[in-house]
This record gives C-alpha cells, sequence and structure tokens, in this order.
C-alpha cells in the first residue's frame, strides 16, 4: 500500500490476520474493506482509514467546542457540528444548586454562548450529552469559530501540539480546538490564524505541508 | 411483526399461506364491469384486488408521433384500499406501477397505434388506461398490469357523429394484437418467489418486475427494492418470468 | 454500418468527470457522457427536519432527480413531473445498497442530481456522479455505483445510448451496479428484446461499468494525491 495513495469506498485493504479494526473499514470474513474516501492506516496492531471528510460522530470522552443552541427547562442543547444536538443538562454545568423555578438560566449560558466541553453521555441511537465537569471544560469568550473536518484536527494540532503551537506564536492568538472539528480562535490576528487552519484542513494529507504553513506564516 | 414472521418462514422455505414459492394465489378475472367505461377488468389476486377501466377521448397526435392515437396510463392508490395509502398526488409507488405498466403496453404495441386516426395529424383516439386499487395486499403490479391487458381485450371504439363521440355505440373492437404480461419476481435467501402477500412483500427487498410478450421476448424491465441482485441471478429470474407468465396469460387470452 | 455519430457498438462517448463543483456542499461531482451532462450534490449526514420524518435506527436517504428546463430540444417546463418522480425512486434505490445508513441513526443523507444537459443515458450519468458526490462527502460506502445505459438500435446491441439513440431504437436498458461486489442496483428496460439479447447486453453493461469505474477511481484518487 502506497503511502500517500488515497483509499476508496469498497477498495480491498488487507487481511485481518487477527488485528483490531479501527474507523473506516469493514469486514467481510477475513477480508478487510475501507468505508471512506481516505487515508489508509496499516500496521502490526491495528487497521483503520482515516476519512478525508465527514462529520462529526460523537465519543464518550472526546473535548468538544460546541455552541448553546437553545436555553431548555433543566439544560441548554448545544450545536455541536453534528447531524446531532447535544444536551448539557444544568448538573453537569453549574457547581451551585439552582432553583429552576425561580432562576433565569440564561445567566449561566445564553443562546450563541461558545463552550470547550466533554461528551459525557452517548446512546446506541446517538442521543448526546455533554458535561463542564471537567478540568478544562469552560466558557470560550469572545473569538471566533470556525469549522474543519473533524479527522483533520489531530493535524491542525500536530505532533505534541507543534502545528497549533506554531500557528499560535507566529499569529498570537488563543486557539483551542475541539475533537469536532470546531476550532475557537481569538487574537487581533485571526484571520490569519484561520486562513492557516483552513490550508492545513484542505491539503492534511499533502507532504511538505509544515513548511508550506511555517512560510505562510513568515 | 408480521414482517419478521413471514421472512422467518420464507427463509425456512415456508411462505405464511403455505403456497410453494412459485405458486399464484387464486386469481379471479371479471371482464366489462364498468358500463360506463369503454373497457374494464377487476382482477383479484387472492385479497388484492385491482379495477381497469378504459376510457377513449378524442386528442391531438404527439408532434413526433402524427400518425397515431395516445395512450395515457395512470394509477390511483386511493386510501379505501390500505392505510398506508394517503390522499393527494400520487406517491412515487402509484407513479413508478403506472409507468412501468404503462412501458409494458406500449413498448410491446400491443395496441396498433397507427388505426386510432381520426383525422391524420389533427384528431386521434387517446387511449386512458386508469388503474384503481381497491385493497391491497400484496403484488399490486402484477394485478396492475393483468387488469389493463384484460380490461384493452374488451375494450370498444365508439361510433363518431358529427365529429362527436356517440358512448354507448361502438364500432369496432380496440386493436389489441399482442399480450404482454408482467410478473415481478422476488428474491429471498437463495430462492425465488412469486405473488408475494402483503407481509411478505413488505420483508423482500430484492425484486425485479418483468414483462414478457406472447413469443417469450421481454418488453419491460424494472428493479425494484433496496438490495442489490447478484449479477448471475438475472438471467434465472428472467427465465422464471418467462415461464410463469404463460399462466396468466391463459387467463386473459380469450376476449 | 457505424452508428449514428459513428461509434462502434462497444464504444462510449467521450468521459469527463470532476469533483467539488458545488462548494457548498458536503460532497459534489459533475459527469458528462458526450452531450449528456449531470452535476450531483450530497448534504450530510444531518439533522431530520420534521422530527418524525426520522427513522430510529438509522439515517433517512432522499435522492432528487431534476432536469434544467434548457437541457432539453424543447423547453422542459420546470418542477416535478411523474418521470422526475419515478426517476428519483429508482436512482435512490441504486444507491442505497452501498450506504452504511445503521452509521447515523436519526439522521438524513440527501442527494441531488442536476441534469444540464440531456442527450439519452441521462439518470446513469447522474448515478455515477452522485456515486463520487457520497464518497467526497465522507458518507461511508460498502462500494462505489457505476452506471451505464445499452440497448439495440438499427438491430445492433450497442453501448451508452445518445438521446437520438434512445428515442428511435428498438430497446434501451439502464444499469447500474457495486462494482467490487457484483451487485446490479439498478436495472430498467424498455423496448423488446430476447432473452439471450438481454444476456448479451447485460454483459456488455457489466464491461463498460468496469471501465467507468476505472475514470471514477482515477478522478478520485488524482484530486487526493499527496504532492512530493
Amino acid at each position: 500500500m502506497k503511502s500517500r495513495e488515497v483509499v476508496l469506498p469498497g477498495e480491498e485493504l488487507e487481511e485481518r490476520k487477527g488485528r483490531k479494526l479501527g474507523n473506516g473499514v469493514y469486514f467481510e470474513g477475513d477480508k478487510i474493506f475501507s468505508k471512506v474516501l481516505g487515508m489508509p492506516r496499516i500496521d502490526e496492531n491495528e487497521i483503520s482509514v482515516t476519512a478525508l471528510s465527514g462529520t462529526y460522530t460523537p465519543r464518550v470522552g472526546d473535548k468538544i467546542v460546541g455552541v448553546i443552541d437553545t436555553t431548555e427547562i433543566s439544560g441548554w442543547s448545544v450545536d455541536i457540528n453534528s447531524p446531532y444536538m447535544a444536551f448539557l443538562p444544568i448538573s453537569e454545568a453549574v457547581d451551585e444548586f439552582v432553583d429552576r423555578d425561580r432562576t433565569d438560566l440564561t445567566r449561566y449560558f445564553d443562546v450563541g454562548d461558545i463552550i470547550f466541553c466533554r461528551v459525557s453521555k452517548v446512546t446506541k441511537n446517538m442521543v448526546v450529552q455533554v458535561s463542564m465537569d471537567d478540568y478544562s471544560a469552560r466558557k470560550l469568550i469572545n473569538g471566533t469559530i470556525v469549522k474543519v473536518t473533524p479527522t483533520k484536527i489531530p493535524r491542525i494540532i500536530g505532533k505534541a501540539g507543534s502545528m497549533v503551537t506554531l500557528i499560535k506564536n507566529k499569529t498570537g492568538c488563543d486557539i483551542t480546538s475541539g475533537q469536532n472539528g470546531v476550532v475557537w480562535i481569538r487574537g487581533e490576528e485571526k484571520s490569519k490564524a484561520i486562513e492557516a487552519i483552513l490550508m492545513i484542513d484542505r491539503d492534511s494529507h499533502t507532504v511538505g505541508l509544515t513548511e508550506k504553513i511555517e512560510k505562510f506564516l513568515g | 411483526m408480521e414482517e419478521k414472521y413471514a421472512l422467518e418462514l420464507m427463509q425456512k422455505g415456508k411462505r405464511i399461506d403455505e403456497r410453494e414459492f412459485d405458486e399464484f394465489r387464486k386469481i379471479e378475472i371479471k371482464k366489462n364491469i364498468i358500463e360506463k367505461a369503454e373497457g374494464s377488468a377487476s382482477v383479484k389476486i387472492g385479497e388484492t384486488h385491482v379495477i381497469a377501466g378504459v376510457k377513449l377521448n378524442i386528442g391531438t397526435p404527439f408532434e413526433d408521433r402524427p400518425e397515431e392515437g395516445v395512450l395515457i396510463v395512470n394509477a390511483e392508490f386511493t386510501p379505501l384500499a390500505s392505510p398506508d395509502f394517503e390522499s393527494g398526488p400520487p406517491s412515487e409507488d402509484a407513479v413508478e406501477l403506472a409507468r412501468v405498466v404503462d412501458r409494458g403496453i406500449r413498448e410491446s404495441k400491443c395496441i396498433k397505434m397507427e388505426d386510432l386516426v381520426i383525422e391524420p395529424k389533427e384528431k386521434v383516439w387517446s387511449v386512458f388506461v386508469d388503474i384503481h386499487i381497491i385493497n391491497h395486499d400484496g403484488n399490486l403490479m402484477n394485478a396492475a398490469g393483468l387488469a389493463a391487458i384484460a380490461a384493452l381485450l374488451n375494450t370498444k371504439i365508439p361510433k363518431i357523429e358529427d365529429e362527436k363521440i356517440v358512448r354507448g355505440d361502438y364500432e369496432k373492437d380496440l386493436p389489441v394484437v399482442h399480450y404482454p404480461i408482467n410478473i415481478t419476481i422476488c428474491k429471498v435467501g437463495k430462492k425465488y418467489l412469486i405473488d408475494p402477500i402483503l407481509e411478505e412483500e413488505n420483508a423482500i427487498n430484492s425484486k425485479l418486475t418483468i414483462a414478457v410478450m406472447e413469443d417469450d421476448s421481454i418488453c419491460a424491465m424494472q428493479k425494484q427494492g433496496s438490495e442489490g441482485i447478484v449479477f448471475e441471478e438475472l438471467e434465472d429470474m428472467i427465465d422464471l418470468a418467462i415461464k410463469k407468465t404463460k399462466e396468466l396469460r391463459k387467463l386473459i387470452k380469450c376476449r | 454500418m457505424k452508428r449514428i455519430d459513428g461509434r462502434s457498438e462497444e464504444e462510449m462517448r467521450e468521459i469527463e468527470m470532476k469533483l467539488d463543483v458545488v462548494k457548498r456542499a458536503n460532497g459534489s461531482a459533475s459527469v458528462r457522457f458526450g452531450n449528456t451532462e449531470a452535476i450531483a450534490s450530497v448534504y450530510g449526514p444531518k439533522g431530520v427536519f420534521p422530527k418524525f420524518l426520522q427513522e430510529d435506527h438509522k439515517s433517512v436517504l432522499k435522492v432528487r432527480y431534476n432536469m434544467a428546463p434548457f437541457s432539453v430540444d424543447d423547453r422542459k417546463a420546470p418542477g416535478h413531473d411523474r418521470r422526475s418522480t419515478e426517476l428519483s425512486k429508482v436512482i435512490r434505490l441504486a444507491i442505497e445498497p452501498a450506504i452504511f445508513l445503521e452509521d447515523f441513526p436519526r439522521a438524513g443523507i440527501y442527494g441531488f442530481i442536476e441534469m444540464l444537459q440531456s442527450d439519452g443515458s441521462t439518470r446513469v450519468t447522474g448515478i455515477n456522479a452522485l456515486s463520487m458526490a457520497l464518497a467526497t462527502a465522507g458518507i461511508p460506502m460498502r462500494d462505489l455505483i457505476t452506471a451505464c445505459s445499452v440497448g439495440k438500435v438499427d438491430d445492433k446491441l450497442v453501448v451508452d445510448l445518445n438521446g437520438e439513440e434512445d428515442c428511435n431504437g428498438q430497446a434501451d436498458l439502464a444499469f447500474a451496479m457495486l462494482p467490487n461486489k457484483n451487485l446490479v442496483t439498478l436495472l430498467q428496460m424498455d423496448g423488446i428484446l430476447t432473452k439471450e439479447e438481454i444476456v448479451k447486453i447485460l454483459g456488455y453493461a457489466r464491461n463498460s461499468c468496469k471501465k467507468i469505474f476505472e475514470l471514477q477511481k482515477q478522478t478520485l484518487k488524482e484530486r487526493y494525491k499527496g504532492e512530493e
């Protein structure tokens, strides 16, 4: 398998030989096929294909950037860049006791607020719950969000955060990336940061991307 | 619920009503049942009941076929026939059924369209075949196809006096020269099945409707269902269709 | 004796395929066979509205096939007619077997095909485009879907019918399959053919789909080729 050649849905990969199956693949007997248009990842332990495009499928434990969509009676409904809305219950958002009858929930979170939170529950038919009960969870004040293909987020972050640190340093921006493909940016040079991020989203499969981004950021 | 049961049985090679996989239900055909229509037929396949009525009107020919009559086939899936039918514009299933039955009739050239000219390039007979579902218990397509050809076979062309149609007074028979019959072959597991009842039909997702002429040539095909058919199976399905439509043709062939 | 446009029996028209033609869509592609040109775009998986239309265990799949008014000789009135209703249904059923709908319960996947130019074999051209649009949208599939038309014109069994052959020929058959799985997902025929003729042109159809599939593969792989 050429390391930089994309695979198509239905394309046969290798025989399973007892290996674990990751995302983007399906099996028929011992044969493994790609499910998506993407980059294959095959080693002695696992076979998977990283999709080059597609929507976000929520998984428990994911750290994501969401936007408050509506205020409900006992919590908020959150847009998580997925076909599925998530629910943030008051109990998972606020530490203190909240008297639902007398409190206006918008004092905590209002429509349009951007939050960094954790996916806490996902049922079999994709009813999703998120929680702010995590050391990294917080409201992201001001700034803008940009949406990219969720599978490109690791490339945007880079090995040990190298890529996102590069962008932060060169643009002086605050950047928070959600595993759901939503990236929050705040700072004076945010348009430059956004362009760099979109460049990675578009060209993530190419070699020499790091140099290209370095060159662009100056 | 019943679909699951029907499917389980079929996978074991059995059917709810204990028929063979290649056996039709009881078929009842009644001709000329609607006085006001120029031709009509009622077909019952088991509890599935379809009525086809043929009306003739004077119309203008199509620009690209100026010396031929016009054929229009329509189907009504009225809410009367099934809790699954809704009133309003025809559903995609009703449209599909009408168009497949139409193609079976049209492509086989079973009506001699050239004989339907009243005034060349100006006036021709428009043949309206309207299919009305009365009760839906599966296999509507085959019942409708049978009703349509049966109705056409007893259709008479009315007389024209002073440029007006004299209804009830007939000049001659509608010239029908071929006998296309359609049949839907279903695939369940490794076996082929015909004439599904409603529960069976809802459980089967692999079907091929084939219209066969009296000389064994095929004049229409339509794959249905949300599952694929293995390429090599197509020939088997066509063979079964040719064989089984002969039984149906015997039922309608007398005028 | 050659065909109207000089082609031999098994020769297809000139084929052109492009990706990402509708920027706002999640995935899109255009395919041209001679003077027949289709654009396809895919949206989703996304939420379903109204909610009661969603299905608990899988995604709903909706396909709309439409012909632009200027795509034919005699302007076609805009809007849905019976033909586009039937074609929307058969095209949806032609691609459904390929898609892992169960991966997105309670969501919806929406496919749109617009015929910009219509010179025969429109539905199969549309399916070829929609298949690639689904792939570029990241929709999980068992296989791509490849389609072509075959038929009988002037007593010859032929591949890829143009408009005139479609109208005036003796039979035409629209065919689609999952190329790696040997599964037929679209089969419509009208005209008069013997069983032997059908078996023969089905063979032509499968062979032609193999060639078209190679082009789809090439187009998709080229688009994502790593630059050294």
